[in-house]
């Protein structure tokens, strides 16, 4: 038997869809959190995921360049180029720096809407 | 098995490094005794360590390597006396090590002949990196140099001071004509020639009777008759082997030095061996690597319980003396009677070939090549493998290689498999085309799998050949590629944005790449768009492909803040202009310092005051310094003839010219400059990547160095320059990096990977040897007309204006996760983890 946990996801709206640069991420405030959100233009895909780069704790992610690794679309920390999947949070740079949290996007109206679990 | 080594030499290295690869771990106990006090290092390319090489680059093995094959080194403690009855060694510190067999490979010293006075000081021999070191030390206040003896060592030694700034250099043999055992007497003429026009003096049948002077060398007496006046002279008339520990041991020696040994490389003593140069073979002292090196191949074969003998070596040589190439081969001097010889003499160029042909034209017996050197490779082994010469046997000198890499590789893959391509490892074509098929497809994999090309490096071009060659009959082509979504390298890719005048990065990943591009290949290309077109770097489609810091105009620091820095070309400021940058230091609560490229930089900006930072610089007349980017940084100066008692010319406003006219160049890496207005050199221009000093004449330039982690001195490009030639050359220099380098490459790497270095540079920018020199003065032309401050357009273009700020969707707001500690009356960033 399967446990099935009850999630209940909230959608707040980030921001317009032209807020952000075409390939590239700006950071939202949430909150206290700040997410990292990539308008990957080019692959037609949207992703969030924390700002905060787990290898030397810094508030980066969103500054970071995005592109892909056999197809699996990632981003590279400006500090130090550790690089993550973008769809699984997994870190790739083959270290063990950890891996990042990531969030469900949507886009309704030209407007970005970001999912956060409120787990209770 | 218990085996000693007495000396530490290439030899002895070689003899532990061969005998380690062939036996079973534990196998051998192996203890060595070495004189010097470092371990052994390569003595061919000692010249290189004023090239820039240190004493750790021309280490064959470092310490952990003999911990690693469980060799016991004892450095700086010779062995003063060997127990042949109790089969024991005693060191010059009282180790006492006992042995099943002893190894000799205690090498030569340098050959002082008996001339009086040669015991003041300024008199140097030439053969260990003390010796350089002493003689580094002494050149320094030595106008006149010379050197006993003109053959290879000496020649080297030659070089040895030019490179230490003592350029009046004379050299004295005693024999009529230069490297008398290698080459003839017509190539001598050539090889004299073309010395004397780079600037040493050379004096052939010349017999020194004295040395002068009290305390130190003042002169040198001849025996015609003749003086010269000399600060230093370095001795280097030939070498003397070291046997005098064999000699005390009772083993026989030579007539004239050197241990007897047999085809075994056996002494007397069934359980002694000498090898390297200590020994005499059939009469013979073999002084140079290769052959020592086979001899320990022979002696750690047979102590595995093989059967190899030395019978002798091929004593071909080739080298490049101060710039000139010098080979010989097979038997340089054929007599008339054994066959014939064909010359080819162009003292226009300053070339000399001679080879030597069997009497029946079909076989090559040996050679001479004075200033073309490029085929010895060649024809060394088709002198070895008795190659069949073509009808025409001429043609083998007579350029029909040509220097294009095609025929030259159709020479190459002409030789039969078993062909030595490598003399210094015995590593024959057969093994490295081998181990290209295995896999091992750079000239950095042949070497560490086959150890060819790791001697002397003469076989180097022929490795590549066979790489290439053997890689292209598979249907491979290996290029040095950007990254999985660009086939290309970073040259190619140059070339092919500007063909198709692609403008964004978009538009090159869809006409040249695949998918969707990665930090890997974005800044080369935006950096390569920014080089051509010299655009705003942060127009539409091109602002997310830049590195973060030409993103955000600024280089990101520990814990996100940004760093300021505004351009003060030359390091000239006025007073009104500090207190500016005072000013905003104050209102947005900066640390200050100042940089090593004599600007100041301000710490700690958050990314929403980056606009309002630089709007504030820039109505006070600054511009975008560009210390984010990969682009010109500083160009340094000292103050100059305007100011400074020593200076020659105006330092200063040369190097504004030189700063406002490449400010804001894109390149594959960051560059610096520095002009220096006298020979004291207080801007520090040799440690740049372009660097200007003044001469009494006008402007030397100097290329490809680099502080940084692996410091190089730039080289002398050209001399005496005006202040347009200087631009010029400067002009054809950078733009010729820029389309050339591949990413993250400074410009003096960009020199140590290019083929013929610096010699090559110098045709291309100043003898204009492509015909490209119009070109790229006029290509940089463009990107100098083009130049617009970047920052000033950010902060007048709002769309580019919002990006600078932290969260989208609170743009006031600063990252609340920044943190600052204080420290000495100022800021810095907290600590990270």
């Amino acid at each position: 038997m399967f446990m099935i946990q009850e999630k209940v996801i909230t959608w707040f709206l980030a921001c317009r869809t032209t807020d952000v640069p075409q390939n590239g991420g700006v950071c939202v405030k949430y909150q206290d959190e700040q997410i990292a959100l990539f308008n990957f233009s080019r692959r037609g895909e949207w992703y969030a995921t924390q700002n905060l780069c787990p290898h030397r704790m810094q508030m980066a992610l969103s500054r970071g360049m995005i592109g892909t690794q056999n197809d699996e679309p990632k981003v590279a920390c400006p500090f130090h180029k550790k690089t993550f999947s973008l769809a699984s949070g997994k870190c790739l740079s083959g270290d063990d720096c950890g891996d990042i949290k990531t969030y469900p996007v949507k886009i309704e109206n030209d407007l970005v809407y970001i999912g956060v679990e409120d787990n209770e | 098995m218990k085996i000693v080594v007495i000396g530490n030499g290439m030899v002895g290295y070689k003899f532990c490094e061969k005998l380690t690869a062939k036996a079973q771990p534990g196998q051998f106990e192996i203890v060595v005794f070495g004189e010097e006090t470092r371990p052994a290092y390569d003595r061919v390319h000692l010249s290189e360590y004023f090239a820039g090489k240190t004493a750790d680059d021309l280490t064959m093995a470092g310490l952990d390597w003999y911990a690693e094959k469980n060799i016991r080194l004892y450095l700086g403690d010779p062995i003063s006396y060997i127990d042949r009855d109790n089969k024991t060694v005693r060191s010059h510190h009282g180790i006492n090590e006992s042995y099943d067999y002893l190894i000799l490979a205690t090498g030569s010293a340098a050959f002082v002949p008996p001339i009086p006075g040669v015991e003041k000081e300024g008199v140097f021999i030439y053969r260990t990196i003390e010796d350089l070191e002493l003689m580094t030390a002494y050149a320094k206040k030595a106008k006149v140099g010379a050197v006993i003896g003109g053959g290879l060592l000496g020649l080297e030694a030659a070089k040895a001071m030019i490179d230490l700034g003592v350029t009046n250099t004379h050299v004295i043999e005693f024999a009529p004509r230069l490297m008398p055992r290698q080459i003839d007497e017509a190539g001598s003429n050539i090889l004299k020639t073309k010395l004397e026009s780079l600037g040493l003096s050379i004096h052939t049948s010349k017999n020194t009777s004295e040395i002068l002077g009290d305390q130190f060398i003042t002169g040198m007496q001849f025996t015609d008759d003749t003086k010269l006046d000399v600060d230093m002279l370095v001795i280097s008339a030939g070498i003397k082997p070291r046997d005098e520990l064999a000699k005390l041991a009772g083993l026989e020696t030579g007539h004239r030095g050197g241990i007897v040994v047999n085809d075994k490389l056996g002494t007397a003593d069934p359980f002694i061996f000498a090898i390297g140069e200590c020994a005499l073979h059939n009469g013979m002292i073999y002084g140079l690597v290769a052959p020592g090196y086979e001899m320990a191949e022979v002696v750690a074969t047979n102590l595995m319980g093989g059967d190899k003998s030395f019978t002798g070596f091929d004593m071909s040589t080739k080298l490049k003396l101060i710039g000139v190439d010098v080979a010989s081969f097979g038997d340089p001097f054929v007599a008339a009677s054994e066959g014939k010889t064909i010359v080819l003499e162009d003292s226009m160029k300053g070339i000399y070939k001679r080879i030597n042909v069997s009497p029946d034209g079909k076989y090559l017996l040996g050679g001479i090549l004075i200033g073309d050197a490029e085929a010895y490779n060649m024809l060394l082994q088709t002198t070895k493998n008795k190659v069949v010469l073509p009808p025409n046997p001429e043609d083998v000198i007579l350029g029909a290689r040509g220097g294009s890499g095609n025929e030259g590789g159709a020479g190459v893959l002409s030789l039969p498999d078993d062909a030595l391509i490598c003399s210094c490892e015995s590593v024959s074509k057969g093994d490295i085309c081998g181990a290209v098929c295995d896999g091992n497809e750079t000239m950095d994999a042949i070497k560490k799998c086959t150890k060819a090309g790791t001697g002397c490096g003469g076989c180097v071009p022929m490795v590549k050949d066979l790489i290439t060659h053997t890689l292209k009959s598979q249907g491979k082509y290996v290029r040095n590629v950007i990254c999985e979504h660009f086939n290309y390298s970073r040259q190619e890719l140059y070339d092919l944005v500007k063909v198709h005048k692609l403008m964004t990065f978009d538009e090159v990943l869809d006409k040249l790449g695949t998918g969707d591009g990665c930090e890997l290949c974005k800044p080369p290309v935006a950096s390569i768009l920014a080089s051509l077109w010299n655009e705003m770097i942060l127009a539409k489609g091109n602002d997310t492909a830049q590195d973060s810091n030409d993103r955000f105009l600024a280089n990101i620091q520990k814990g996100g803040t940004y760093s300021v820095v505004p351009r003060i070309p030359g390091g000239e400021i006025t007073p009104e202009k500090l207190i500016v940058i005072g000013e905003v230091a104050k209102k947005y609560n900066l640390y200050t310092k100042i940089t090593g490229g004599q600007r100041i930089d301000l710490f700690g900006a958050h990314v929403n005051d980056l606009p309002a930072i630089w709007s504030e610089l820039i109505a006070a007349g600054f511009e975008s310094g560009h210390a984010y980017g990969k682009a010109l940084r500083t160009v340094k100066s000292c103050v100059g003839s305007t100011w400074c008692r020593f200076g020659l010319h105006d330092s200063v406003s040369f190097a504004i010219r030189i700063e406002e006219r490449y400010r804001g160049l894109r390149a594959p890496h960051k560059l610096k400059s520095a002009v220096s207005g006298c020979i004291r050199e207080c801007a520090e221009a040799q440690s740049k990547d372009f660097g200007i000093i003044a001469t009494e004449k006008g402007w030397n330039l100097y290329v490809c160095g680099n502080g940084g982690s692996k410091p190089q001195h730039a080289l002398l490009l050209a001399t005496d320059l005006d202040s347009e030639t200087c631009i010029k050359y400067i002009d054809r220099f950078l733009m010729f990096y820029i389309k050339t380098a591949d990413p993250l490459t400074r410009t003096a790497t960009w020199l140590n990977k290019m083929e013929g270095g610096i010699d090559y540079l110098r045709n291309v920018v100043v003898n204009d040897s492509l015909g490209i020199g119009e070109q790229l003065e006029a290509e940089m032309q463009t990107l100098v007309d083009n130049y617009k401050c970047e920052w000033k357009e950010a902060v007048e273009n709002p769309e580019i204006r919002k990006r600078f700020t932290h969260f989208v969707n609170a743009p006031e707001a600063k990252d609340p996760s920044i943190q600052f500690e204080p420290m000495r009356e100022q800021k810095k960033a907290k600590e990270w983890k």
